[in-house]
């Protein structure tokens, strides 16, 4: 063994600190369904989690590998869609579908990402933003297949023959996916492919010399992250039972993205908290129209301004200071 | 043994030709200069060399095996490593896993694995780990074995980078100017660093300015001027060739 | 008809190489992708609509709403990027789109959520030309787009201001060591470019009317024509707007209406995977 290194270090290199962070979520996870008194509260810690999801996912992608994407909403949107339209027109059973859509969107984000993920800084916004785009206009406009903007109404989920119907039942399988999401995503952080991915955010030159291919590593984030959020669409629709092309648009990646950058750029918490946060304020504003719109800017560039990194890592930045 | 075999090779950008026919061969353990004025098409050389350039034209050939063309990350799977002139180090990283990702291919890559937690993983990580510290104290830059390569000072950035080059326990090593930006001390103690490479059995190709340092470390030297050659040699033989010195003429350079 | 399309694929054309202009030079400047042109341009337009529908007789309200553009657009470089110009560019992309939103529900808050219109500059008779007709709106689009390409193409070569903003964007130190005032032209560039879209809008707003939202389609496609021309290329920005107003009009009239807006995105794709510099654009290099 190294003289250099100690048994703390080998102890915090083995996660003890992480262990923390998901008991934490647990607890909260088990604990919060005293405190909410109706279905309506139900619903907004449910759109949370949901937004938390994606964000982890797109956070490993914009944070952590440092590929910014404009468009993860066309995922949401496929993922929605494609579960609604293989359950109530082809009849297949919701499971199925969903894993089914997701293949799809794995195939999908990895045709996409081949070309698009050579491109760097406002190229690969544009492309991204694109894409999302093109997505929202199919969406709406084949209206036989997906009702339009009028939009198209979801049948219900059932995992086997135990159908999921109700807030309060719908809260623990998002709660259980959340929390699968945090650990998966802390073990890829953890993990060589994980340093690898960090690694090429940092220098791709660097990276491909000591032998990280740097293509692939790009697109299978890009495919995990897709996947993530195409399940999540999926879950939603059979939740909401009613989705229309607005879940596909621009202002909805922009949220994604507000969520990631102001909670927390590599940061899995960050993302957590980030949804909540951004759950949490349009309750405080709702129906005043156009300041929702004023507000979100201004937290989003605000806190770019003063917290490049993101709530989270600054404050445990400060934390570390404060330690010294 | 041979090495690296290097025919004919040239890079032709635009209307510059940066490399021009260059020959030359670099012998199992030895130490290998590659010295010229600026411009010279050195940083070219190892471009092309370790996979970041793609030739005009001319063959590479590493133990035996035609490479050129190849990508980077492909060479270093053949026991390739290499820093760099401008750092490239990975400043969102912590200097210990800076140096670890030089162990990249030793470990389960693979994001599936990543994300499942595979066993094994951690274990070998740990081990990693401990010897990546071994290897920051080794190269002297030990102190900063729990900092964030963002807050090193240059000198010990140039260290890590040697540090994470060496992790993959290569079979060539390429130094890009080690000794850039140092002060004389520090320049002293990365000749000594090569010195004991060079002793390991290690074959290291080194650009650099600092003459005293190429004289007393290297066992060959090629000169390059205008992207091709203009000598090879011993030290000895190349510091007394009229071409070098008329090339060199004007330029501060020898020290002694 | 297709010679209806030609005509509607120019006024819309001309309308997104004002944006496209306005994009480069920003680009040009100071590298930074203003997400938010497209808010400016449609502040022209409702600024005009808005003074115009309170009595003020149309000249006044059109150059009104071209000023009200470009000293917001001076402002927004001063509040939101000059503090930011170290920030990498997903940051910087970011602080745009943050910008666009502020600046887009401000107008929703002011002026709220309707359609707005301007009369048109010189009556709304269309004019029969071989079997299509055009409105004379639309004649008014395309001078004003290629009056202010002209005057752009003599401002960066002739005058001493704009020499000074090329060289700023070349290199931004060696132009202050020459003495060029960096945070002027900064600040000018941003005003200039909105004052460009600015007049976009007001022109295209007696055709098309304006809304709080208009500016994000307009300002993403006019992003695109700069993309497919080469970013930061003035000709490439003529051509882009162009091309992309062309491919729209003909994407209407012969394949299907609701899918012209799917045009611009496909296009920007193809290019970005083809050719990222874009017609007109240099291709960058980095050093190792």
């Amino acid at each position: 063994m190294s003289q250099l290194v100690s048994s703390t270090d080998i102890r915090e290199w083995s996660g003890a600190p992480r262990m923390k962070g998901l008991t934490a979520l647990g607890a909260v996870i088990l604990l919060l369904p005293l405190v909410l008194p109706n279905a309506f509260y139900y619903d907004v810690v449910i759109r949370i989690a949901v937004n938390a999801i994606i964000a982890i996912g797109l956070n490993l992608l914009i944070g952590y590998t440092g590929q910014i994407s404009l468009g993860h909403a066309g995922f949401l949107g496929i993922g929605a869609y494609g579960s609604a339209i293989l359950t109530s027109r082809y009849g297949i059973s919701s499971l199925p579908a969903l894993c089914v859509t997701a293949a799809a969107v794995a195939l999908l984000a990895w045709i996409v990402a081949r070309p698009i993920l050579r491109l760097k800084g406002h190229s690969l916004a544009m492309a991204t933003l694109g894409l999302g785009i093109i997505v929202s206009i199919v969406l709406t406009n084949e209206a036989q297949l997906t009702g339009g903007p009028d939009g198209l109404s979801v049948d219900g989920f059932a995992i086997g023959r135990v159908a999921i119907s109700g807030e309060k039942n719908w809260y623990w399988i998002f709660s259980a996916v959340l929390f699968l999401s945090v650990v998966l995503a802390q073990n890829l952080i953890d993990s060589p492919a994980g340093r690898a991915i960090q690694a090429l955010h940092g220098s791709e030159i660097a990276a491909s010399v000591v032998g990280v291919d740097v293509k692939s590593y790009k697109t299978s984030i890009f495919v995990l992250s897709a996947v993530f959020t195409s399940i999540v669409g999926s879950l939603y629709g059979h939740y909401s039972g009613f989705i229309n092309p607005g879940v596909a648009n621009f202002a909805t990646s922009v949220e994604l993205v507000t969520i990631v950058v102001v909670g927390g750029m590599a940061s899995i918490w960050g993302s957590v908290i980030g949804a909540v946060l951004l759950g949490v304020l349009p309750q405080l504003l709702a129906g005043h129209e156009g300041w929702d719109t004023v507000i979100f800017g201004l937290v989003l560039g605000l806190s770019i301004i003063f917290m490049p990194r993101g709530i989270v890592p600054t404050l445990q930045g400060w934390f570390r200071e404060r330690a010294r | 043994m041979m090495m690296l075999k290097v025919s004919d090779l040239t890079k032709v950008f635009g209307g510059v030709r940066a490399v021009d026919g260059v020959s030359f061969a670099v012998h199992q353990g030895t130490v290998q200069a590659v010295i010229g004025p600026n411009g010279a098409g050195k940083t070219t050389l190892f471009n092309l060399i370790t996979g970041l350039y793609t030739p005009t034209a001319g063959s590479i050939e590493f133990l035996g095996a035609e490479i050129s063309g190849l990508a980077a990350n492909l060479l270093a799977a053949r026991g390739m490593s290499r820093t760099f002139q401008n750092l490239q180090i990975c400043m969102n990283l912590s200097a210990l896993d800076n140096v670890l990702v030089g162990a990249h291919l030793q470990l389960n890559g693979s994001v599936l694995a990543g994300l499942f937690r595979w066993p094994g993983l951690a274990q070998t990580d740990r081990r990693l780990r401990a010897r990546a510290a071994d290897l920051m104290a080794f190269v002297g830059c030990g102190a900063y074995v729990r900092a964030d390569a963002a807050s090193m000072p240059y000198g010990a950035l140039k260290r890590l980078e040697i540090a994470r080059a060496l992790m993959s326990e290569p079979k060539i090593l390429f130094l890009d100017e080690p000794a850039a930006g140092l002060n004389h001390t520090e320049t002293h103690e990365i000749e000594e660093l090569v010195r004991q490479l060079a002793d390991r059995g290690l074959t290291v190709v080194l650009v650099e300015h600092d003459m005293k340092m190429v004289m007393s470390v290297s066992d060959r030297i090629l000169v390059l001027n205008y992207g091709r050659k203009l000598a090879e040699g011993a030290p000895v033989e190349v510091r007394n060739n009229r071409d070098v010195i008329a090339a060199y003429l004007g330029e501060e350079m020898v020290d002694g | 008809m297709l010679l209806q399309f030609v005509f509607s694929g120019c006024t819309l054309g001309a309308a997104y190489i004002l944006a496209a202009l306005g994009f480069s030079m920003i680009y040009n400047a100071s590298g930074v992708i203003n997400l938010a042109q497209g808010e400016f341009i449609m502040i022209g337009g409702m600024s005009a609509a808005a003074l115009s529908a309170l009595g003020i007789a149309l000249p006044m309200a059109i150059v009104a709403g071209v000023v009200i553009a470009a000293l917001i657009g001076a402002a927004v470089e001063r509040l939101a990027i000059a503090p930011t110009r170290k920030a990498d560019t997903t940051s910087i992309i970011i602080i745009t789109i943050s910008v666009s939103m502020v600046l887009r529900g401000l107008t929703e808050i002011i002026l709220g959520k309707e359609n707005h219109s301007l009369p048109p500059f010189s009556g709304d008779q269309p004019i029969d030309f071989q079997g299509a007709s055009i409105l004379p709106q639309s004649l008014w689009v395309f001078a004003l787009s290629a009056i202010i390409v002209v005057a752009l193409a003599f401002f960066f070569g002739k005058t001493r201001f704009g020499k000074s903003m090329l060289a700023t964007s070349h290199n931004r130190l060696a132009a202050q060591l020459v003495g060029v005032d960096v945070r002027k032209v900064m600040m000018s560039s941003f005003a200039l470019s909105a004052a460009i879209g600015a007049v976009g809008g007001v022109a295209l707003a007696p055709i098309t009317t304006v809304a709080y939202d208009t500016g994000v389609m307009l300002g993403l496609k006019g992003f695109v024509a700069a993309t497919l021309g080469g970013l930061g290329s003035g000709l490439g920005a003529v051509f882009g707007g162009l091309f992309l107003g062309l491919c729209e009009a003909f994407t209407a009239g012969y394949i299907s209406s609701s899918y012209k807006d799917a045009v611009p995105f496909v296009l920007v794709f193809l290019v970005l995977t083809l050719r990222p510099q874009g017609i007109f654009g240099v291709k960058s290099a980095d050093r190792v």
